[in-house]
């Protein structure tokens, strides 16, 4: 989808000067709003909103068969869809391109981190496991949907529980859920997205900033100890990254990690009481 | 213990047998085969043409479409026929990387069509394709501005390898692996495509992407010396 030129240009010239349009520097968020227990049918769920982005999140549950390599762990299937309820540019119709890299990369972040114990998800080896389904949807679309989505998704995997499953009949009673978590370890991915526009990087793009944005890289990372890890990473867009560029990226990902996680984590935490 | 010794008997730096060729499909504009060992990527370049539909066009510039395709039998279990969510999203990276080092100013309104067939897998095979639909297009005479060289780094337990095989991406211990693929330029050695899938300390992302830097020039020997017209084949 095409912006004026105007904008663009306008855009650009701002940011050689480190600014932007609304004020904010080159490696802030706009506010973060996180809610939970949005749809009570689902096992856990989230809405994010980031600035006027705002994206909903569910997690269902299922019994199904293992992958044959990996007989003894629960499964994840990360879906995401931008209906057209989120902007005019998008179409019904089958998940495009643009949606199906919103999943993987989420998906990539939570399966690499070993953030969901898959083991504990296991019910009879080679037979019986749980499946962790997340259903990612645009509401609106002010860009940076992608770090969006990765935050709900964590969320709503926090809150999550279990439904009931019946050892007898081997089936879920779903809509019956146990005070159960679903088992999920210290590694909580923090996904991040840099755009670059010219030489300038800089984080959380609202729609203009992104329609311009030549070129970005996601990056999910964790702290298990007192190293940062990264979990995943994906370069999108057509701008080359030089390696200086993807230090600075690296080194911001850290600052932006110990400044924001904690509070992120905290908000979520405070959720999972309620 | 750690993974001192890979399980292909090869140096951590040491990339597999390469074959590289061009011209191997007569009805394209450019084509080429790049293999990484048993990794087999076939590549053909058609275009630039005018691109169709005309509201698709970009008054500007060209575009790049590419179709990345893992065939049924390319690996142990038959792969289904057809697009998935995981070719789709390799098709797309592949155009990335392509895209930011054709001159695509010079072809405004048209497409070029790159198509990608794996034709045998042994990991890597967004690397072979990448490298070898770069080939098709240079055969093809399209103007670019640099060339580019795929290749996969990993991370082996604590160890950075080059160009890993699917038993290594499989590995357990230790660390576990982490699979970097990278694209480089020629000239100016930036990244045009950069995924990861694993776990790595992120002081230790230089040193990724110094061990594929150096790949990197090895496979551009490779891929220059075949668009000059050698057949390669270290197999044999």
């Amino acid at each position: 989808m095409e912006i004026p030129n105007i904008n663009k240009n306008k855009i650009t010239e701002v940011l050689e000067k480190d600014k932007r349009l609304d004020g904010r520097k080159l490696f802030d968020y706009r506010d973060i709003e996180i809610e939970t227990g949005i749809s009570k049918n689902a096992e856990g769920s989230a809405r994010v909103r980031i600035g006027k982005t705002e994206v909903i999140v569910g997690v269902k549950m299922d019994v199904q068969e293992p992958y044959p390599d990996h007989e003894d762990e629960g499964t994840l299937i990360t879906g995401m869809e931008f209906s057209p309820i989120s902007g005019e540019r998008y179409e019904s119709g089958p998940p495009k391109i643009d949606a199906i890299e919103v999943a993987r990369v989420v998906d990539r972040g939570i399966r690499e981190s070993k953030f969901i114990d898959f083991k504990k998800l296991c019910i009879k080896e080679g037979e019986k496991v749980w499946s962790v389904l997340i259903d990612i949807y645009a509401i609106n679309d002010d860009g940076n949907i992608l770090d969006a989505s990765a935050l709900a998704s964590v969320a709503a995997l926090m809150v999550a529980k279990m439904p009931e499953y019946d050892e007898k009949t081997e089936k879920v009673k779903f809509g019956e859920f146990t005070k159960d978590s679903v088992p999920l370890t210290e590694n909580i991915p923090f996904t991040m997205t840099f755009h670059k526009i010219k030489n300038k990087l800089f984080i959380d793009p609202n729609r203009d900033e992104e329609d311009t944005s030549e070129g970005r890289v996601t990056l999910a990372i964790t702290k298990p100890k007192k190293e940062y890890i990264i979990n995943a990473m994906q370069k999108g867009d057509m701008a080359l990254f030089s390696i200086d560029e993807l230090e600075q990226v690296v080194k911001e990902t850290e600052k932006l990690y110990d400044k924001m996680f904690n509070e992120l984590n905290k908000k979520i935490e405070k959720l999972m009481k309620k | 213990m750690s993974y001192t010794k890979r399980l292909d008997g090869r140096k951590a730096d040491e990339l597999r047998p390469i074959k590289a060729e061009v011209g191997i499909i007569p009805n394209a504009d450019g084509s080429a085969l790049f293999a990484f060992g048993e990794t087999v990527a076939i590549a053909a370049v058609y275009g630039p043409k005018p691109l169709h539909p005309q509201h698709m066009q970009d008054p500007e510039r060209g575009i790049i479409r590419c179709v990345y395709n893992m065939l049924p039998f390319s690996v142990t279990e038959r792969a289904r026929p057809g697009p998935s969510r995981r070719s789709k999203e390799i098709s797309m990276i592949t155009e990335n990387a392509l895209s930011g080092v054709v001159e695509l100013k010079r072809f405004p309104g048209t497409v070029i069509d790159v198509e990608i067939m794996i034709l045998q897998a042994n990991a890597s095979t967004r690397c072979a394709g990448i490298n070898a639909a770069a080939m098709a297009l240079a055969h093809a005479g399209i103007v670019m501005k640099e060339m580019v060289s795929s290749v996969s780094i990993g991370k082996i337990d604590d160890k950075i390898v080059t160009d890993i095989t699917k038993a290594e991406e499989d590995y357990e211990e230790g660390e576990g692996a982490t699979d970097i693929p990278f694209t480089i330029s020629s000239n100016t050695h930036a990244i045009t495509h950069l995924q990861l899938d694993g776990k790595i300390q992120t002081e230790r992302l230089k040193e990724a992407y110094d061990a594929a830097l150096k790949a990197s020039k090895k496979i551009l020997d490779y891929q220059t010396r075949a668009l000059k017209g050698e057949k390669i084949d270290e197999n044999k």
